[in-house]
């Protein structure tokens, strides 16, 4: 019987666990797909397993309002976000799939005279390290985003914004599909339903994975498990300086095209865009609290509803379909945490919080090539454990605060 | 929302709080080596599970206090 031409076929295999493969990575979100794919198309890889507790990217990379930009401040981070955009802007042509990726221009909005001056200074930072990026007055962000309030009317008056053009969005589903289906043609197995319960190290060095599977040997094993990095590390016998909170997004109901660009704004603390099919989504803040339970306080969801009004007033009406969380794995510099741990060939990808879809690529190829190679790769040196202890910090709050 | 027993107050509504993250941390003692400095600092229990923690009731008596939360279930003991 053939089957209704509606109905595609299953992407990828949905394989067994082998006895041993040369690399295990635990977690098959966006950067666990990624960081498979990048092991066999960059370094020849391929007897590799992806484990996932749940079903393939069904944590954070289902649940996020999916920002792509890459106009961080510092060197370090600016370094590593722009690789990844450079490679969001060819990956649909190479995955061979519709990524829906859209470079409709990023603006953060300045409220007051200190975001004015850091967002003058993000600009001139970005444009040193050859990232776009402009400055627009408040009658230019009008013209660009023309739903916005710019009067003198809200209680944080819009007084400039940073736009990066080359920012967007794209369809996270999409992405981890695509991601997914490359991976297991190259042979990687992806296994669903596979919790890693415990590691077995022998002599400092990893060897196997305790798993609801049974035992999985391993050469090496990299996390990639974003919220839940924090459990396993612990499972190893190391801490990492991670704090695990909920991250709340919504969705209004569909409406016509409304909103062309992605807004966010720190000091009202809001973001916005509306998503190829029509609905807006926006998120805003981290809840308070350290949480694994998927969900957060409704009056984080209030407060974030109220700044989108202040913005754009013309949303008074429009009524909020759903809402949700993700457990997101903050750092004290709100920057990611990659590279080598205190046990040998274990490896770590972690910390990027609540920003980290942007970075789906540029983490899977910096970190596969650190696995490779057993050292980190150079642009994921500087974000090392160690910095924790060196105090070469990466803070980037500013750049990082509501943004995502 | 969470509510959250003030010792003082009684319970009232997490947005009278705010939150102080792993209770217990101590000042280190003496002279320390720079991982212990980085553990004082930077380093945090993260548990599945049971986590003593501070909150302050920043919108009220403004007393510190440490309760033991679950961080899954929310239940507070
Ligand atoms: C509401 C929300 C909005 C966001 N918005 C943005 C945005 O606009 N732009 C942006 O750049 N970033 C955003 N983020 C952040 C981004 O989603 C994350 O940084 C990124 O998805 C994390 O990487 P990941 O995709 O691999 O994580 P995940 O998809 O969470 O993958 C981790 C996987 O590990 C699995 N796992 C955990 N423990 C185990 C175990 N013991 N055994 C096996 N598997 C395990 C989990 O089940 C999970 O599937 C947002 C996050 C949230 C929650
Ligand atoms: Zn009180």
């Amino acid at each position: 019987m053939t089957r209704p031409s509606t109905h595609p076929d299953f992407l990828w295999r949905d394989p067994d666990p082998r006895p041993s493969y040369d690399v295990v990575i635990v977690g098959g979100g966006g950067h666990g797909l990624a960081t498979a794919y990048y092991l066999a198309r960059n370094h020849g890889l391929t007897n590799v397993a992806v484990l996932e507790k749940g079903w393939l990217a069904g944590g954070n990379m289902a649940r996020n309002t999916t920002i792509i930009r890459s106009n961080y401040l510092w060197d370090e981070s600016a370094a590593i976000y722009e690789h990844s955009l450079k490679l969001w802007e060819g990956l649909s042509e190479e995955l061979d799939y519709d990524l829906q990726f859209s470079q409709r221009g990023v603006l953060n909005l300045a409220h007051s005279l200190s975001d004015v001056r850091e967002g003058r200074r993000r600009v001139e930072a970005n444009r040193l390290n050859g990232v776009d990026a402009e400055w627009l007055d408040a009658a230019e962000v009008k013209k660009f985003c023309p739903i916005i309030d710019v009067s003198d009317r809200p209680r944080h008056p819009v007084m400039g914004a940073t736009l990066q053009r080359r920012g967007g969005i794209a369809k996270h589903d999409h992405v981890a599909w695509a991601l997914a289906r490359q991976a297991d043609a190259y042979g990687i197995d992806l296994i669903q339903g596979c919790e890693v319960t415990g590691f077995e190290i022998t002599g400092g060095r990893v060897a196997a994975v305790r798993t609801s599977r049974g035992r999985i040997a391993a050469g090496k094993v990299a996390l990639a498990a974003a919220g839940h990095t924090s459990v396993l590390a612990e499972l190893a016998g190391f801490r990492l300086p991670l704090q695990s909170h909920p991250l709340q997004a919504l969705v209004s109901e569909l409406l016509e095209p409304v909103l062309d660009c992605v807004v966010m704004s720190n000091a009202v603390h809001v973001y916005v865009s509306q998503a190829h099919k029509g609905e807006l989504v926006m998120g805003a803040g981290i809840d308070a609290y350290n949480s694994y339970g998927q969900r957060g306080g409704v009056h984080v969801i209030e407060a974030q509803m109220a700044a989108a009004l202040e913005l754009f007033p013309i949303f008074s009406r429009v009524r909020v379909l759903r809402t949700w969380a993700g457990i997101v794995d903050v750092s004290p510099d709100a920057s990611p945490i990659i590279g080598r741990t205190p046990v040998e060939n274990l490896f770590v990808n972690a910390g990027w919080g609540t920003g980290g879809f942007k970075a789906t690529p540029g983490s899977g190829w910096v970190y596969a090539d650190t696995i490779a190679h057993g050292r980190p790769h150079p642009l994921a040196e500087p974000f090392a454990l160690e910095r924790f202890t060196t105090g070469a910090l990466i803070d980037e709050h500013g750049a990082a605060a509501v943004a995502h | 929302m969470l509510l959250i027993p003030c010792p003082f107050c009684g319970p009232r509504d997490e947005t009278e709080f705010r939150y102080g993250g792993q209770a217990g941390i101590a000042y280190p003692d003496g002279e320390t080596t720079d991982g212990e400095w980085a553990a004082y600092v930077f380093m945090r229990d993260n548990p599945k599970g049971w986590f003593h923690e501070r909150w302050f009731h920043a919108h009220g008596c403004r007393t510190w206090f440490t309760v033991e939360r679950h961080t899954v279930t929310q239940e507070i003991r």
